[in-house]
C-alpha cells in the first residue's frame, strides 16, 4: 500500500514518460561503449570541478584530473578576481604545467603566475604567455600566439563547472534547468566546514550513481546499522519517496527521514543518544539565515521531509539534509569498470568543540555506509561482466536509475547519429 | 604519567594514545586493534562522554587549549570505534573487503 501519493498516471516512471520494461546494463560492462560515453558525455557536458571557496583570493588555483576526457585542467582566480580554467599543458612542448611531486595527482595553492617546471615558460593567471626562456633562440615566436588553452568555465550557486566542448553554447544555468534554479538560493556559501573523502571503486561510474539514486536498498543493505526493532520495521515498510522530479538530463528524489532527532531514542545507537548526531547530521540545526527553504527543496512540502538528492547529469550529486548541511558526490570514470568516487560533507563551521565532535560523528557514520555501498558495487560489476543476464527489471522507486541510463544512451546515440537526434530533454507527460 | 587531558578526565590517561589528530589515523588505529582493545577503550571513554560534551561545549574552536584539543580528538576516536563496538562486533565494516574511503580534506582541528 502506498504511504505517499503518486502521480495520476499511477507511477512516477510513467508520469515522466519513461518506458517500464527491463533495462539493459550492457552500458556498464562494455569497453567500447565507455569510449563512446567519454566522447559523447564527458567531453560535451558541464562537469562540476569544485566550489568558489577553494579559490579564496587572487592567484588561488587547483587542478582537476579528468581521466574520462584524458586531460587535466587548472582552475584559477585571475588577477581581476574572475574564475578561469585552462588545459593544464605548457605551450612549449606539452609538459603538464601545474603539479607537485606526482604528475598524476591533483594539487592546489596560490601563485602570481604559472611557471613550467621543464623550461621555465611563464603564464599569467589570465593565461597569457609572459616569459620565454632564451626567447631570441626561437623563430618568429609571438608570445601572443601561445597563451594557455582556455576551457569554458561558469559558476552556479558557488559551484564551479567546466565544459570541455569548446564549440558548445549552452550556458551552465540553462543546462542545469529547473532543478538547478529551484535550489540556487540555498545558502551553500554558509557551509564551509569541509570533510572530503575519496575512494577508488571497482565498478562502472553509473552503478554507484544507481546506488545513491535509490533508497529501495536502504532497509536491506544497511539493516545492521539500525537497532534490531527498527531494522525489522523498516524492512516491512520498505521505501517510498515523497516525490521525484525529472527535468532534461537531471533528476531528484525527495525523501523522508525522521532521525534528526529520532522520534524514539531507542531507534539510534548509544553514542548518538548522547551526542545528538548521526547519519542524518547533528540534530540541532544551525542558523542559515533563511526563513523558508528554496522552492526546489522538499518540493512536496512534506512535514516528514528529511533529505533531497539531486543528480545533475552526468556525475554530480547534491544532497540537502533537513538539519542544514549538505553533501556532494562525484563519480569520475577511470575505465569502463572503475571510477573514483568523491564524497564531500559541508557543514556550517562549528563554534565550539562539541559541535565539531557532533559533526565528526555524522561524518564517520557516512563513511561506514559508503564503505558498504562501494564494496557491494564490485559484487555487482563482476557479475554483470559475466553477461549471464543483461537486462534487469527496475521498479518505480528506481526511476532515477532508469532515467540516468536512458539519458546516457541518448547522449551516445546523438553523438553517433547526429542526424537523427533523440531529444535529451524529458519532462512530465501531464 | 604526564597529564595530557583536562582535569576531570584523568581516568582516560591510559587511553591518551587515542587522542589522534586526523580521521585517517584514527581509523587506521581502529583497524589495527583487536575487538578487546576497542571494547576496553569504549568502556573507559563512554561513561565520560556526557561530561565531555559539557566540557567541550565551553571551548571555542578557534582558541582550543592543547589539553582540550586532545580531549576532542580522543572523543573523535570514540566516534570512530562506536560502530565496531555498538553495531558490527568487528573492526572492519562487514562486507567491505579491501575497499577504502580516505579523507583527503578535513578540518585542521
Amino acid at each position: 500500500m502506498a504511504h505517499f501519493p503518486k502521480p495520476a498516471e499511477g507511477s512516477w516512471t510513467q508520469h515522466y514518460g519513461l518506458d517500464t520494461g527491463p533495462v539493459s546494463y550492457e552500458d556498464s560492462v562494455t569497453p567500447s561503449y565507455y569510449e563512446l560515453e567519454r566522447a559523447a558525455i564527458f567531453k560535451k557536458t558541464w562537469l562540476n570541478v569544485g566550489r568558489v571557496e577553494q579559490l579564496p583570493r587572487v592567484g588561488s588555483y587547483f587542478t582537476r584530473e579528468i581521466a574520462a576526457a584524458n586531460t587535466s585542467v587548472v582552475i584559477v582566480r585571475d588577477s581581476n578576481g574572475d574564475v578561469r580554467a585552462f588545459y593544464n599543458i605548457c605551450r612549449h612542448r606539452g609538459n603538464k604545467l601545474v603539479w607537485n611531486d606526482y604528475p598524476r595527482e591533483e594539487t592546489s595553492g596560490v601563485c602570481r603566475q604559472f611557471s613550467c617546471k621543464y623550461h621555465g615558460w611563464r603564464y599569467s593567471t589570465t593565461g597569457d604567455l609572459t616569459f620565454v626562456q632564451q626567447e631570441s633562440e626561437f623563430f618568429d615566436l609571438d608570445k601572443a600566439d601561445y597563451g594557455l588553452v582556455p576551457v569554458r568555465v561558469e559558476e552556479w550557486a558557488g559551484f564551479i563547472f567546466v565544459n570541455l566542448d569548446a564549440e558548445g553554447t549552452t550556458p551552465l544555468v540553462e543546462y542545469l534547468g529547473e532543478l538547478g534554479e529551484g535550489i540556487s538560493s540555498y545558502p551553500f556559501d554558509k557551509m564551509t566546514q569541509v570533510h572530503k573523502y575519496r575512494a577508488e571503486v571497482g565498478s562502472n561510474w553509473k552503478l554507484f550513481i544507481d546506488a545513491f539514486a535509490e533508497f529501495y536498498h536502504a532497509p536491506v543493505l544497511h539493516a545492521k546499522q539500525s537497532v534490531a526493532e527498527e531494522a525489522s520495521k523498516l524492512s516491512q515498510v520498505g521505501y517510498e519517496a515523497l516525490a521525484y522530479k525529472i527535468d532534461g538530463p537531471h533528476g531528484m528524489v525527495s525523501s523522508w527521514g525522521g532521525m534528526s532527532p529520532p522520534k524514539d531514542l531507542s531507534m539510534v545507537k548509544p553514542i548518538e543518544r548522547v551526542l545528538h548526531s548521526g547519519l542524518f547530521g547533528p540534530w540541532d540545526a544551525p542558523d542559515i539565515g533563511i526563513d523558508e527553504l528554496p522552492p526546489g527543496v522538499n518540493p512536496a512540502r512534506s512535514a516528514a521531509w528529511g533529505i533531497d538528492s539531486f543528480l545533475f547529469f552526468p556525475n554530480f550529486m547534491v544532497l540537502i539534509w533537513k538539519p542544514n548541511w549538505y553533501l556532494t558526490y562525484h563519480y569520475w570514470p577511470t575505465s569502463y569498470n572503475t571510477h573514483i568516487f568523491e564524497g564531500t560533507v559541508y557543514f556550517v563551521p562549528p563554534q565550539n568543540a562539541l559541535q565539531r565532535l557532533q559533526q565528526e560523528l555524522a561524518v564517520v557514520t557516512f563513511k561506514e555506509y559508503a564503505l558498504q555501498d562501494g564494496n557491494t558495487l564490485e559484487a555487482t560489476q563482476t557479475m554483470l561482466e559475466s553477461k549471464v543476464l543483461t537486462e534487469f527489471p527496475l521498479n518505480d522507486q528506481e526511476i532515477l536509475l532508469r532515467h540516468l541510463h536512458t539519458t546516457a544512451r541518448n547522449y551516445v546515440n546523438n553523438y553517433e547519429q547526429p542526424q537523427s537526434r533523440t531529444p535529451v530533454r524529458v519532462s512530465a507527460v501531464s | 604519567m604526564s597529564k595530557t587531558l583536562p582535569a576531570g578526565f584523568a581516568d582516560l590517561e591510559p587511553f591518551a594514545d587515542w587522542a589522534i589528530p586526523t580521521e585517517g589515523a584514527r581509523y587506521a588505529k581502529r583497524l589495527a586493534s583487536t575487538m578487546d582493545e576497542l571494547q576496553a577503550f569504549y568502556d573507559a571513554a563512554f561513561p565520560h562522554l556526557e561530561a565531555a560534551t559539557s566540557y567541550l561545549e565551553q571551548l571555542r574552536l578557534e582558541a582550543l587549549p592543547e589539553d582540550g584539543k586532545r580531549l576532542l580528538w580522543l572523543f573523535c576516536s570514540l566516534t570512530t570505534v562506536s560502530f565496531p563496538v555498538e553495531v558490527w562486533r568487528q573492526a572492519r565494516v562487514p562486507d567491505s573487503g579491501a575497499s577504502a574511503f580516505d579523507a583527503v580534506v578535513e578540518p585542521a582541528v
